[in-house]
């Protein structure tokens, strides 16, 4: 198969459990989402598949390899990611922090070749950043530093890219600019992303299928307008809400009402 | 702004030879100053073509080994220091927090004090201790790899275990301290071509790695996640880099004892010149460090003439004003 497949995943934080038991595919050329209230484990399950994190049991698998097995940059040169935790120098301009996702395409030298800066100016150019390539990335916008982050994602010419809340403190606007931006990818790329999200109205709308990950656990799977249900929202998250239909991004969308009180 | 940062980019080929153009010229303050005056000319006519003068003697046998050791030093701290600043992406990480100096330092002093008849195995001790106290701190600190913060905790703490044993040795056998004061400072004082000799396969190593390395930090400098992503081996890379800062820092306390601010302050500095792409830092490390140490090295020569200060306090005290001015003058870093 191609995609990711991931078989019976165990990951530990030190002595904790977090993930107990997870299995799960995803094809290419899909938005998935992974939703789940805090602590359930949705960022470490991101973090095993992206090999940051060594699972205690089963495999992650990238096109029926096993993902811990073969070589990282080859692994690099498929699958990008983009963590919550990231650090860049107050000196690095947008165009050098792109041309650093050619990384795993470099040769014994480390030198950039033409076709590696033409593949920089792409990533720059998709991610609409041409006009800031020579800016420094800790100067531009929150939206700005995303996108420079997502263009040296790109840069690594990934077929499957892996976002951990990508959204995360950016204000409204930035949020759909780099949801919008990520879709826009998915579409005229054919790019697999696999992401984690908090908001459960933008999982909706933004993604092609939804795993609700809860107590480390899959415990639904689906598209969103089968996963975006009055019981879930009760089960895993604790609340009540009313749904309805967004008819003009034709996704489900929610309107929360009150907590409800866990009665024991 | 962007104006400002453009000219950025185009100076760093600029700002780098101005630093080789410093380079050289401390090489021949160095060379020319001291008991006797020697001219630059002189300096050429010297090494070159005439064998037999007194300023023949003078720089061949004196000042040529001295100012040579001197680079050689400021090179390898520095370079030490600005990789483990990098690797630990931490401003205060230099060669003191791996335990170069109280590993390097302790055995060292256990061997002067102790083991006065063995002195001369003291530059392979401080050596063989600086990379053990490094080790030992690596290990402390690995539980599912090793974390930055965990290692300079480690670090911090290993050092203070063994500058107690260090100042514990100076308790016990006052008497001897006065002989182990200029390699607790750092000197330069009677250095000969056997420590050049010493020294020079490190650099030479150093200077090459410069060429092969810095992607590799420039990467990692993004978080671990980030490296891990774009296809580096974290824990693979940190551990070589700091075995490699080790044995850089080691063999130059090895040889001058215990200079750690140089690794401390120089790659800051240079970074404050050059900006923190390792493409252009460890050049600028390479050409500042060495500049340095001769500098000092040379002011702790004259300043005082015939007196000669150990080098380490003229480096800490210019050094450290010197640094503050940047750190203020320069908001942004």
């Amino acid at each position: 198969m191609m995609g990711i497949k991931v078989e019976d995943l165990y990951v530990n934080y030190g002595d904790k459990e977090v993930i107990k038991g997870v299995n799960f595919q995803i094809e290419d050329g899909y938005v998935v989402t992974i939703i789940g209230p805090n602590g359930s484990g949705k960022s470490t399950i991101l973090k095993a598949i992206s090999r940051c994190l060594k699972p205690v049991k089963g495999k992650v698998y990238l096109d029926d390899e096993n993902i811990y097995t073969i070589n990282t940059k080859k692994v690099a040169q498929k699958l990008a990611i983009l963590p919550q935790v990231k650090n860049v120098s107050s000196d690095v301009v947008v165009e050098e922090l792109v041309s650093y996702g050619r990384y795993p395409h470099l040769g014994f030298g480390k030198k950039l070749k033409k076709e590696d800066l033409e593949i920089v100016d792409w990533a720059i150019e998709k991610t609409g950043l041409k006009d800031l390539r020579k800016r420094f990335v800790s100067t531009l916008s929150g939206g700005e530093r995303q996108r420079a982050w997502i263009a040296m994602s790109l840069a690594q010419k990934p077929k499957i890219l892996l976002l951990d809340e990508p959204t995360t403190f950016l204000d409204i606007s930035y949020q759909l600019e780099v949801l919008e931006l990520i879709k826009e990818l998915n579409e005229t790329l054919n790019l697999t992303v696999v992401m984690v999200l908090h908001d459960l109205n933008q999982a909706a709308r933004y993604s092609d299928e939804i795993f609700v990950i809860n107590d480390g656990k899959l415990s639904k799977s689906g598209c969103p307008k089968d996963i975006i249900s009055t019981s879930l929202l009760r089960d895993v998250f604790r609340i009540k809400a009313d749904i309805y239909e967004d008819s003009i991004n034709n996704c489900p969308y929610f309107i929360p009402k009150k907590i409800d009180k866990i009665v024991n | 702004m962007d104006s400002c940062e453009k000219k950025h980019g185009m100076n760093k080929g600029f700002i780098l030879i101005l630093l080789m153009v410093l380079c050289i010229a401390s090489f021949f303050i160095s060379i020319g100053n001291g008991a006797v005056k020697i001219s630059p000319k002189e300096i050429v006519d010297a090494v070159f073509f005439e064998k037999d003068t007194i300023n023949y003697q003078v720089i061949w046998n004196v000042r040529l080994p001295r100012t040579i050791v001197a680079g050689l030093v400021g090179i390898c701290l520095s370079l030490s220091g600005a990789i483990l600043q990098g690797i630990m992406r931490n401003p205060l990480a230099g060669p003191n927090i791996i335990g170069v100096s109280s590993g390097g330092g302790l055995m060292a002093l256990t061997i002067l004090i102790l083991f006065p008849e063995f002195y001369y195995l003291v530059p392979v001790g401080a050596f063989i201790g600086s990379l053990l106290a490094t080790l030992f701190i690596y290990c402390l600190a690995w539980k599912d790899g090793v974390l930055p913060t965990r290692l300079i905790l480690a670090g911090v703490a290993v050092s203070s275990l063994l500058n107690s044993g260090i100042n514990a040795l100076m308790t016990f056998f006052p008497d001897k301290v006065a002989g182990v004061i200029g390699f607790m400072v750092g000197g330069l004082s009677a250095t000969t071509w056997s420590q050049v000799k010493l020294l020079f396969p490190y650099a030479v190593v150093g200077v090459f790695l410069v060429m092969l390395l810095p992607n590799k930090l420039n990467i990692l400098m993004l978080g671990d996640e980030v490296a891990t992503g774009l296809g580096l081996n974290v824990e693979k890379t940190r551990f070589s880099f700091i075995v490699l800062s080790s044995l850089f820092a080691g063999s130059a306390v090895s040889v001058v004892g215990l200079l750690g601010f140089v690794g401390l302050i120089v790659p800051h500095m240079t970074r404050l010149f050059i900006g923190s792409d390792y493409r252009y830092l460890f050049p600028g490390c390479i050409f500042f460090g060495s500049s340095v140490v001769i500098l000092c090295d040379t002011l702790a020569r004259v300043l005082f003439a015939p007196m000669e200060i150990p080098v380490g306090i003229i480096m800490s005290a210019l050094g450290a004003p010197f640094f503050l001015y940047l750190l203020r003058k320069k908001e942004s870093v």
